[in-house]
C-alpha cells in the first residue's frame, strides 16, 4: 500500500520517463485518490489514527528530505521544528481560542522564520557539524519547554480539546481529522515537487552536489541554503501542529531527540531525495517501534537500530531511491519491445 | 572566592572526562571524517563491563586494564562488521548507522544490566586536597587523563604504527601505495577511541553513577568540547573539553538553573561555529576543486 501512495510522486520527479508513462501516472493517482478516501470507512478508529500519525510523520519528512535530501544539509533537530509547531497550535487554540485549522498558518510561519534564523549559522557548517549542533538543539528542545512554563505548561503539558467534525458530514472525529491531514498532506507534496521540481530545486541540488560549481554558476549559495532550511522547517512545523491538533495534546518529554533521531532514519530508510520516500518514511517511523516491540519485548530499541542497519546495509539510498529505477524500467522494458530502447532505459 | 576556585576545580576534573571523550571522537574524525554517534553508549558499555569484573570480586586495575582490552578489540570488530559496509556509502547512511549502533548498546545495556542506577567503585579515596580546592579524587581523574594524552601522543609521534596510522588518515590511496594496511589502521583507530571511551566512562562513572543513559548529556558536552578545540585537532579536544567543563559548573552555578546546562552547551557550540568555524586550534580545510 505504501508504494502505491509513493509511486505517482516519483514519477513526476524522474525525468526520463517516457510519455506513454503519463497514462499510468495518471491511473495511479486516481487508484490512490480513491484508496485513500475509502480507507477509514473499512479500518478501526484506532488503525484510521494510526494511518492520520503516518501521514503527519510524512510530512514531517518530507520537510527533512527537502534539507537532507535536496540541500544536503543533515539534521538532527527537526524534533524541536515539530516541537515549534506543536506548541504554536497548541497555545493558540488553548490561550486565545484560536480554532484548530486556523493554526496551521501561523504554525508554518513560526516553523519558517526559526528555520531562516537557525538557517543563518548553519551556513558555516556542513556535514556532521551541521549534524552535531542540530543533535544539541534536539537536546536542549525538551529543557527549553520546561523552562518556559508560563506558556508551554511545563511539566504538564497543554491539553487540548479535540475539534468536532461539520455536523452534516456525519462522520466520527477521527475520520474526520485523517481526511483534514490527507488534505494538508497532498499540498505539501504538491508544493514540495513544484519546489522541487523547478528553478529553486535545481539550485537546492546544486548547492548539494557540488557547492563551489554552483556558486561559480551564480546560484547565492547563501540564499538558498537558508530557503532551504526555512522552507524545510516550514512543512515539519505544519506537521507538528496536525499532530497536536490529532492527539489533542502536548508535553515536553513527546520532543524528545528520539523524535528527531525518527524523522532522520525515516527520511534515511523511505530514501532522502525523493518525495515518495517520505510516506515509506512515516510508515517506518509509526510501525517500526511497535513491531520491534512485538519482536523482543526486552531490548525493543535493539531490534530498532537492527533493522536500521538492515536498511541501510541493503538500501543505502533508502526503499523508494533504491527500488524505484527497478519499477521504471520494469515499466519501460513492457512498453519498448526493441532492444535499443530497453537498453537506452537501462542506462537511464 | 574559595567557592569560585573550588567550582573553577571541579569543572576541570568533569571537563577532563569530557575531554577524553572528545579524544575518542577526534580520533574517529580524523581517520574516517565520520562523526561516531555511539561513541558515548560505547564508552557506557565499557564501564558495566569494568563493573561487572569488579563485582566479580577482580581489583579494580586489573579489571580496568581487561576492560581497555576488551574494548579495544570490541571497537576493531565494530569497524571491520558494522562500519566497513557504509565506508563508501552516503554520509548520511553512516550517520544513521552510527545512530543505529548507539540505539542497540543503550539497549541491550539495559537488557542485560536493567536501568536500575548501580554505584561504581572510584580508585581513588575522596579526600579534600589544596586547602578544599579539591579531592583526591578529582585529582586522579585528571591525572589518568593526563597520563593518557601523553601516552598517545608519543604512540602517534614515537611509534611506526603510529606513523601509519596518521599517513593512512592523512592520504589512504598514497599509505596504501607504501604498504600500510590502510583498513586494519582504521581499524586500530576505532580500538583505540573506543579504549579512549572506556578510560572517560570508567572515571565518570563514580560521579554520575552508572546507568544505560548516563553518557547521553557527556557526550554532547565531548562534542562541545571537541568543536570548541577544533575537530581536526587532539589538542584542541582536550582543550575544549576542559573549557567546557569549566564554563558548564561556572554557569550552573552563577548565572542559571542548572536545567537549562544542556541549552548552554549548546549555545555555546553556535557561538563558537558562528564566530570561529574551525574551532580554537583547528586547521580550516581546504578542498580541492
Amino acid at each position: 500500500m505504501e508504494k502505491r501512495i509513493a509511486a505517482p510522486e516519483i514519477l513526476a520527479e524522474t525525468p526520463a520517463v517516457p510519455a506513454t508513462a503519463n497514462g499510468w501516472r495518471w491511473i495511479g493517482i486516481v487508484a490512490i485518490v480513491v484508496i485513500a478516501a475509502a480507507l477509514p470507512f473499512g479500518l478501526s478508529k484506532y488503525h484510521v489514527f494510526e494511518l492520520t500519525m503516518v501521514m503527519i510523520y510524512a510530512i514531517a519528512v518530507l520537510g527533512l528530505n527537502i534539507l537532507t535530501g535536496y540541500n544536503g544539509q543533515i539534521s538532527l533537530g527537526h524534533g524541536g521544528f515539530f516541537a515549534v509547531g506543536a506548541y504554536t497550535a497548541a497555545i493558540l487554540m488553548h490561550r486565545y481560542g484560536v480554532p484548530y485549522w486556523a493554526t496551521l498558518p501561523p504554525a508554518a510561519l513560526t516553523g519558517f522564520a526559526l528555520g531562516v534564523l537557525f538557517g543563518l549559522p548553519a551556513l558555516r557548517f556542513e556535514g556532521p557539524y551541521l549534524a552535531l549542533v542540530t543533535l544539541a538543539m534536539a537536546l536542549a528542545t525538551p529543557q527549553l519547554l520546561k523552562y518556559f512554563d508560563t506558556w508551554t505548561g511545563g511539566q504538564q503539558g497543554i491539553n487540548l480539546v479535540k475539534p468536532e467534525p461539520p455536523a452534516l458530514l456525519g462522520i466520527d472525529r477521527d475520520r474526520w481529522l485523517y481526511f483534514v491531514v490527507l488534505v494538508v498532506l497532498v499540498l505539501a507534496i504538491r508544493i514540495a515537487a513544484n519546489i522541487l521540481h523547478g528553478r529553486t530545486g535545481r539550485a537546492f541540488v546544486a548547492i548539494r552536489d557540488h557547492p563551489i560549481a554552483a556558486a561559480a554558476m551564480g546560484i547565492n549559495t547563501a540564499r538558498y541554503k537558508t530557503l532551504a532550511f526555512g522552507t524545510s522547517t516550514l512543512f515539519t512545523a505544519v506537521a507538528g501542529a496536525l499532530a497536536a491538533i490529532v492527539i489533542g495534546y502536548v508535553s515536553p518529554e513527546g520532543y524528545s531527540l528520539f523524535l528527531s533521531v525518527s524523522f532522520l532514519v525515516g527520511s534515511a530508510v523511505g530514501g532522502i531525495a525523493t518525495i515518495g520516500g517520505a510516506i515509506v518514511g512515516g510508515f517506518f517511523i509509526q510501525f517500526v517501534p511497535n513491531l520491534a516491540n512485538d519482536i523482543s519485548d526486552a531490548a525493543p530499541w535493539a531490534i530498532y537500530g537492527l533493522a536500521m542497519l538492515l536498511f541501510m546495509y541493503t538500501m543505502p539510498r533508502g526503499v523508494v531511491g533504491t527500488l524505484w529505477p527497478w519499477v521504471m524500467r520494469f515499466f519501460a522494458a513492457r512498453k519498448t519491445a526493441a532492444p535499443f530502447a530497453a537498453r537506452r532505459s537501462e542506462r537511464a | 572566592m574559595h567557592q569560585f576556585l573550588q567550582q573553577i576545580f571541579s569543572g576541570l576534573a568533569a571537563g577532563s572526562i569530557y575531554a577524553s571523550l572528545a579524544l575518542a571522537l577526534v580520533m574517529i574524525y580524523r581517520a574516517t571524517d565520520l562523526v561516531n554517534f555511539a561513541q558515548g553508549e560505547m564508552a557506557m558499555f565499557s564501564t558495566y563491563i569494568a563493573w561487572t569484573l569488579v563485582n566479580a570480586g577482580l581489583p579494580f586495575w586489573l579489571a580496568f586494564l581487561i576492560t581497555l582490552v576488551v574494548s579495544f578489540l570490541g571497537g576493531m570488530i565494530i569497524e571491520r562488521v558494522v562500519i566497513r559496509p557504509v565506508e563508501n556509502a552516503p554520509v548520511l547512511a553512516a550517520v544513521v548507522v552510527t545512530i543505529g549502533l548507539l540505539l542497540i548498546f543503550n539497549s541491550v545495556a539495559g537488557w542485560i544490566y536493567t536501568y536500575t542506577v548501580q554505584d561504581f567503585p572510584s580508585p581513588f579515596p575522596d579526600r579534600p586536597v589544596f586547602g578544599a580546592l579539591m579531592t583526591t579524587r578529582d585529582l586522579g581523574v585528571i591525572g589518568v587523563t593526563l597520563l593518557m594524552l601523553v601516552l598517545l601522543f608519543a604512540f602517534f609521534r614515537y611509534t611506526p604504527i603510529g606513523l601509519a596510522m596518521r599517513a593512512a588518515a592523512q592520504n589512504p590511496a598514497s599509505a596504501r601505495l607504501c604498504g600500510i594496511r590502510v583498513g586494519r589502521m582504521l581499524a586500530i583507530g576505532w580500538g583505540l577511541a573506543a579504549m579512549i571511551g572506556a578510560t572517560a566512562g570508567v572515571m565518570v562513572a563514580p560521579v554520575l553513577f552508572l546507568d544505560p543513559n548516563m553518557m547521553g548529556g557527556v557526550l554532547i558536552y565531548a562534542f562541545a568540547g571537541a568543536l570548541l578545540g577544533g575537530i581536526t585537532s587532539p589538542v584542541g579536544a582536550v582543550v575544549g573539553g576542559l573549557i567546557v567543563g569549566v564554563t558548564e559548573n561556572l554557569v550552573g552555578t552563577y548565572l542559571i538553573a542548572s536545567q537549562l546546562k544542556l541549552t548552554v552547551a549548546f549555545a555555546l557550540i553556535i557561538l563558537v561555529l558562528v564566530f570561529r568555524p574551525n574551532g580554537l586550534f583547528g586547521t580550516a580545510i581546504v578542498r580541492r576543486v
